[in-house]
């Protein structure tokens, strides 16, 4: 059975299913319950029914099933703009000479924040070369800042929105619960069959577990702008998008910030999961070193994450706390 | 006087539906029975008030009494629920809300009690803050006005600081440095020294005073105090429970209260610094001597002695004042032969109508008779006695119980 990890998720023999295969043989808890004998309800144990009285596992399977060959055309058009700009980030920083991504990515910390932290990321990037992580680095680096572009560009429409209405927070807010709290191998398969498996799908698993912090903090940051100053505001004469650019944002920006950097760190922690849906990179080391009982990989691996991910914490708090 | 600003009938109710509490209005029924039925709060109730174009007119309430709501809607921060609000006789309550926009950007701007910088704005940043929003001028030219603004309020110095580094009182002027740069007609300032401590506060006023005597701006001040009120208001409204109970300058609304509620604002204020000569002065006929008339010198004689007094006031048949006579002078007067002209005192110790009740205390206690109030064209007004003096300062205390 572990043999095959993908083996035994399949419920269908549907020929169009890519995980096709899967031997019923495997699943004998399924088995057992066609054999059950039918059970009088009973008060005292009402749920105590097999399969449950609504059968919600078999209607998002057919659910799924049907949906899928629909929908399939146009995820991959939506693929398209996130291959699209991972690509130009995973080009530009594994083609380039590593000395001179490290003289560059230092240089910008430093630019972005302060110079401690430019040197803190100079030897950061050394150590992930000297353990021989670079190319995953890189690739797991342009995986990360591609999710991070578009939780931006989804997160804050939406939390702008959100911090205009009531209404809109009490439909969203659940989703947001939902997206962060469901366990990424729940939707790992969908989102693969919708998108075929590779980095692409990898950035989109990515992106539903990360964006909530942008959208949730994009709102609050809203709303926290004191309402004296909405008032001055207002009394200057301002129109709602002016307010919006030149009051709400500015103001709400460290809390925003703070979002990005909470995504960037949520981004980061999904390597690992993503690399089960064949997205190379640092993940990818790790599942490796899981899977062939090899710890070394596996620390090497980790360890890169790591490194990046204090890097990134680091440059984008800086970011959020510098601002007036 | 022109009128700049004027507010007829204007209503605020706050709730969810404000237009059904208006009928109820107009049927008597207080706030509190609006509230018990409705559950809407009346924040405004049919204020009516005109403001002239350069004075400084003060709203005065405690809180809860609608003042803060009634300059919001003079600006639509708050949407009035029925009434007119007239600026050069065109409604801002209709105004579209690009034309309110306009209005907000060219011809009225706000002075905030919580001083409301943006704190992600230099202080030169902050006093453009109105121009940039209109940007129909220059940066150049922006920068310039800003400049000079902040060099009216005396903080050139501090142009690229920013508002968290500077003092409450700073932070202020830069507040009233940014309404002004807009070089708006109208200044609304919601209790916008309150937050002050009382000697920055009054340095505030004079400095309000100094630009006000350059400028004849139409400013709205909205106070809770009393001597602020007094000190700087041309005239004051007086608000209560929503209502504009009276509306007057200071010295009207001091002597003449419309009610409890007015006097209760007495407590504690200087009436000494308020009231002047002319508004405690008391006419005794009993004592005042026509020089016109048949009065000779025997007659005033005989009058002086009939009511027992020492001293006498001569007027003449326009009321104006000629001085003071006493019983002896007029007696030496009597055996010389010379007339009433000749018995006048050299020194009718004279008090004009303006000087304060404060300034006249030491003059009236150490003068032999009460000194009479005369007014700048010469009139006679009345006199001044030790009692009325005495009567007029206890006043504070004694109106308020």
């Amino acid at each position: 059975m572990s043999a095959n990890p993908w083996g035994d998720t399949s419920q269908t023999d549907t020929a169009s299913d890519p995980w096709g295969g899967g031997s019923e043989d495997g699943l004998d808890y399924l088995a057992d319950r066609s054999n059950e004998v039918e059970q009088s309800f009973d008060i005292i144990r009402p749920f105590d029914v097999d399969g449950g009285i609504i059968p919600l596992d078999n209607m998002v399977d057919s659910a799924i099933d049907a949906a899928v060959p629909v929908l399939r055309p146009f995820f991959q058009v939506v693929a398209k703009p996130i291959d699209w700009v991972l690509n130009l980030f995973e080009t530009a920083l594994v083609s380039t000479p590593a000395i001179l991504v490290i003289l560059i990515l230092s240089g910008l910390a430093w630019w972005l924040s302060t110079r401690k932290i430019g040197i803190g990321t100079l030897i950061g990037l050394v150590i992930v070369g000297l353990i021989g992580a670079w190319d995953q680095a890189m690739t797991t680096i342009a995986l990360v800042i591609t999710s991070l572009f578009f939780c931006v560009i989804i997160g804050l429409p939406i939390g702008i929105w959100l911090s205009r209405s009531d209404r809109a927070v009490s439909v969203v807010r659940p989703i947001l619960d939902a997206m962060q709290t469901t366990p990424a191998f729940v939707y790992l398969i969908p989102i693969v069959m919708l998108f075929s498996p590779g980095k692409v799908a990898g950035v989109v698993v990515t992106i539903i577990f990360a964006v909530p912090p942008v959208i949730r903090l994009t709102n609050l940051g809203i709303r926290q702008v004191p309402e004296d100053l909405i008032e001055a505001a207002r009394a200057f004469g301002t129109s709602p998008r002016q307010l919006l650019l030149k009051v709400q944002l500015p103001l709400a920006l460290p809390t925003i910030m703070a979002g990005v950097n909470q995504t960037l760190m949520l981004g980061l922690s999904m390597v690992v999961i993503a690399s089960m849906i064949a997205v190379p990179g640092l993940g990818l080391m790790v599942l490796q070193g899981i899977g062939r009982n090899d710890i070394g990989i596996a620390t090497v691996g980790g360890l890169g994450i790591v490194v990046l991910a204090i890097v990134l914490d680091r440059i984008t708090q800086h970011i959020g706390s510098n601002g007036r | 006087m022109k009128v700049k600003l004027s507010v007829q009938n204007v209503f605020k109710v706050f709730g969810k539906s404000p237009k059904k509490a208006l009928p109820l209005i107009e049927q008597g029924k207080s706030k509190d029975e609006i509230f018990a039925e409705t559950g809407m709060t009346v924040g405004v109730k049919d204020a009516s008030f005109d403001i002239h174009e350069g004075e400084i007119f003060v709203i005065m309430g405690l809180s809860g009494s609608g003042k803060s709501t009634m300059v919001r809607m003079l600006n639509r921060l708050i949407e009035p629920t029925a009434g007119k609000v007239l600026l050069d006789d065109v409604d801002i309550a209709q105004m579209s809300e690009e034309d309110l926009r306009q209005v907000r950007l060219h011809k009225m701007s706000m002075v905030f009690q919580s001083f409301a910088l943006m704190p992600h704005l230099t202080v030169r940043q902050n006093v453009c803050f109105g121009l940039d929003l209109a940007g129909d001028t220059p940066v150049e030219e922006r920068n310039k006005r800003a400049e000079s603004a902040l060099d009216r309020v005396g903080l050139l110095a501090n142009v690229d600081s920013y508002p968290d580094e500077l003092s409450g009182g700073m932070q202020q002027r830069v507040g009233l440095a940014r309404a002004l740069c807009t070089n708006p007609d109208v200044l609304l300032m919601d209790e916008a020294f309150s937050a002050l401590d009382p000697l920055i506060r009054t340095e505030m006023q004079d400095e309000l005073l100094r630009l006000q005597a350059e400028d004849k701006r139409t400013i709205v001040f909205i106070s809770h105090d009393l001597d602020e009120a007094v000190r700087i208001g041309d005239r004051i409204a007086i608000m209560q429970d929503g209502v504009v109970v009276q509306v007057g300058t200071p010295d009207d609304i001091i002597n003449n209260p419309v009610n409890d509620y007015v006097r209760s604002f007495f407590r504690g204020v200087d009436v000494s610094s308020v009231l002047s000569a002319k508004d405690i002065a008391q006419r005794k006929q009993s004592t005042l001597i026509r020089k016109d008339s048949d009065l000779g010198i025997g007659s005033s004689l005989q009058l002086l002695r009939d009511n027992d007094r020492e001293f006498g006031y001569v007027v003449n048949a326009s009321n104006k004042f000629l001085g003071v006579v006493s019983v002896d002078s007029l007696r030496a007067s009597k055996a010389n032969g010379t007339g009433l002209d000749a018995a006048l005192l050299e020194d009718d110790m004279r008090i004009n109508a303006d000087t304060p009740i404060g300034d006249l205390i030491g003059q009236v206690a150490q003068a032999p008779f009460s000194p009479p109030v005369v007014a700048e064209d010469g009139k006679y007004l009345g006199i001044v006695s030790k009692s009325i003096v005495l009567e007029a300062l206890d006043r504070q205390t004694g109106e308020e119980s």
